[in-house]
């Protein structure tokens, strides 16, 4: 299929499709095809009702979605550069469904595959990679966000057993996960735990009304004397370097899938600008509208090239930490402010969900904040410069 | 159980079609994708294989080098292997001339069951199936909204105007699939992964046993003319007379 299936993307001012292989542009029309005949048809619909379709995940599983990065247990075993290429799909149709790929594959089974044992492993991935099973992540809570090693959820040990108390918040598909991968505090430092939501003790409640992530679930989780079996335990990490690797992989899908967004913005102004008249002639046609969309289409085309540089190192294993910092920072950045000029383009039509622009924007709000806000990525990089850390 | 598919590529209807010169669709006005009726052809042999595992699908085209993109992304959907008729002696083929060159790549493959599209989204000829059961001398059934083969019977139903007529033959049969057939799956990962290393045999008229009087086109394009601009209508303002002056457009126009 590759080169000859695709319709050349109206942003692209680069050939960027030429750093790409067939597989790579054929796994990307794949995803980008799903998302233009199940996501895009429904959003405005799925925003508005604030639901998360699950009948969307088993079909989001046939695809080989789920965990796509992860090798073996029943996932697809794609590289990094793959899975940006789908996220950044995904979001093209909205982020929260990009989020949700994310807070399944990237949070919830990474932190299983990487930090799991055999018998976890075995038990969860399979089935969260089929989507049988939806996992969620549970690190932030109401009063530790950016600070997490400042949380209060404890685990104790009582005989064998782990005894988990505390609370959590802003943990995505909660309420509709079957498994739960929760961070506590514990007298050996912090450790991960599997929870399944079944457990007694386990309460998770949406967050409502939001104005941004609308088709997408945030929840906050009530633990109160969750009791599970010693092996619920993650074994192979103790200390924050447990969850932050995690987030690290969810980081990098976000550099990929806020430029989805912004490109998604950026293809609808430029068409409606094309179309609108206004004193006889198309907007497209005013040097303020071009002025506009050059910068959108500049700023998009430098965003897909730093993913792309960021995702070979990272399947060359030879990525520094800070290069995801640079890439969440500005790409948060440049999409959220892309899709805000993209929505001026629109005039009055552009507040409605008739056009996607606006709820770009609205779910930017949340990607800009989750997996470190735009400050701590600035403290981050600021650190790596100065050598001097900001934030303690 | 072997299945044969029958796909094409065709310019994107997304986008304006164009004539070269000499007639032919201009395949560089515009991106080339496979035919969407083929996807649901192939789609049709993919849910008897997804039934049997033991069903091997072989998508076969004829056309230029750039078709083995459209066999490719078949392969990534699910079909075992492709066989790609190619020959700069076959361009300007017409339907006829196409027939016989894939007849000839079909009848190497001892198919049970041969899946077509009822018309290409270009030519809109809708012949080629049947002109290819014609001379494999096999039944055909089409165009079909629904499939079943079993115990060597292939049968279907085909819509018309005024209901349904259920279809039968003995396989090997060929049958044509109307857009009812349901849509055709996206290539999941493995699956695009795994089309790389599948086998894409090439084929040319001579290794065909192809002759020139093969493959001479017994028509020809001699001009064509784009379909005049549209004007605009009569605009009735409705003042209470709208329905009187409706009434007299349609008598003056003969419509009624």
């Amino acid at each position: 299929m590759a080169l000859a299936e695709r319709v050349l993307d109206p942003a692209d001012l680069i050939n960027f499709d030429a750093l790409l292989t067939s597989e790579e542009l054929a796994l990307r029309d794949s995803v980008r095809g799903f998302v233009n005949e199940n996501i895009k048809p429904n959003i405005a619909r799925w925003y508005e009702d604030a639901v998360f379709p699950l009948e969307i995940v088993p079909e989001m599983a046939k695809l080989g979605l789920l965990g796509m990065h992860l090798d073996g247990y029943g996932c697809a075993g794609r590289s990094a550069v793959e899975y940006g290429l789908a996220g950044a799909e995904l979001e093209a149709g909205d982020s929260g469904l990009r989020t949700f790929v994310s807070v399944q594959g990237s949070l919830a089974m990474s932190a299983i595959y990487k930090h799991g044992s055999e018998e976890q492993k075995q038990e969860w991935l399979p089935q969260m990679a089929a989507g049988e099973a939806i996992g969620c992540f549970g690190l932030t809570e109401p009063t530790a966000g950016s600070d997490p090693s400042s949380m209060k959820t404890f685990a104790r040990r009582d005989g064998d057993d782990w005894v988990l108390n505390g609370s959590k918040r802003w943990i995505g598909l909660a309420n509709v996960a079957k498994v739960a991968v929760i961070w506590a505090q514990t007298d050996e430092g912090i450790r991960g735990f599997v929870v399944p939501t079944s457990t007694p003790g386990y309460k998770a409640t949406p967050i409502e009304p939001k104005l941004s992530m609308r088709a997408s679930i945030q929840c906050e989780i009530e633990l109160v004397d969750v009791r599970l079996p010693g092996s619920a335990v993650l074994p192979e990490v103790k200390g924050l370097k447990g969850p932050f690797s995690c987030l690290n992989e969810a980081r990098y899908g976000i550099i990929w899938g806020s430029m989805g967004a912004a490109r998604d913005a950026f293809e609808v102004a430029l068409k409606y600008s094309q179309e609108r008249l206004q004193f006889d002639k198309p907007l497209a046609g005013y040097q303020l509208t071009q002025q506009k969309l050059v910068d959108m289409a500049l700023e998009i085309n430098k965003g897909f090239l730093l993913a792309l540089h960021i995702g070979r190192q990272k399947d060359a294993g030879t990525l520094d930490l800070h290069q995801i910092s640079v890439g969440k920072l500005n790409n948060c950045r440049e999409a959220i402010e892309i899709c805000r000029e993209a929505r001026t383009i629109l005039g009055g039509n552009g507040i409605t969900l008739d056009y996607s622009p606006l709820r770009h924007a609205n779910n930017l709000e949340s990607v800009r904040t989750y997996e470190g806000t735009d400050e701590v990525h600035t403290l981050i990089l600021g650190n790596k410069l100065t050598g001097v850390p900001a934030f303690r | 159980m072997k299945i044969a598919v029958l796909i094409k590529q065709v310019p994107d209807t997304e986008e304006g079609r164009h004539l070269t010169s000499d007639g032919r669709a201009d395949r560089d006005a515009s991106d080339r994708v496979i035919d969407e009726i083929t996807e649901r052809a192939l789609e049709a042999a993919l849910k008897q294989k997804d039934a049997d595992k033991s069903v091997e699908i072989t998508v076969v085209t004829m056309g230029p080098a750039a078709a083995n993109e459209a066999l490719r992304k078949a392969l990534s959907m699910g079909a075992d292997k492709a066989v790609h008729v190619q020959d700069d002696a076959l361009a300007g083929s017409d339907a006829l001339a196409t027939a016989r060159a894939l007849a000839q790549a079909l009848s190497g493959l001892q198919a049970d069951l041969i899946v077509a599209g009822n018309e290409s989204t270009d030519g809109r000829g809708g012949v080629v199936p049947a002109m290819i059961a014609e001379l494999l001398n096999l039944p055909f059934l089409g165009p079909l909204g629904t499939l079943e083969v079993s115990g060597g019977i292939v049968r279907g139903s085909r819509a018309d105007a005024s209901g349904t007529t259920a279809l039968r033959a003995s396989t090997p049969a060929v049958i044509s699939v109307a857009e009812a057939m349901g849509e055709a799956r996206f290539p999941k990962f493995k699956g695009i992964l795994a089309a790389k290393r599948k086998p894409v045999a090439v084929q040319g008229a001579a290794e065909l046993g192809l002759g020139a009087a093969d493959h001479a086109a017994g028509n020809l394009v001699l001009a064509s003319a784009a379909r005049p601009a549209r004007t605009a209508g009569v605009k009735i303002i409705d003042e209470g007379q709208a329905a009187q002056e409706l009434a007299a457009y349609l008598a003056a126009e003969k419509l009624i």
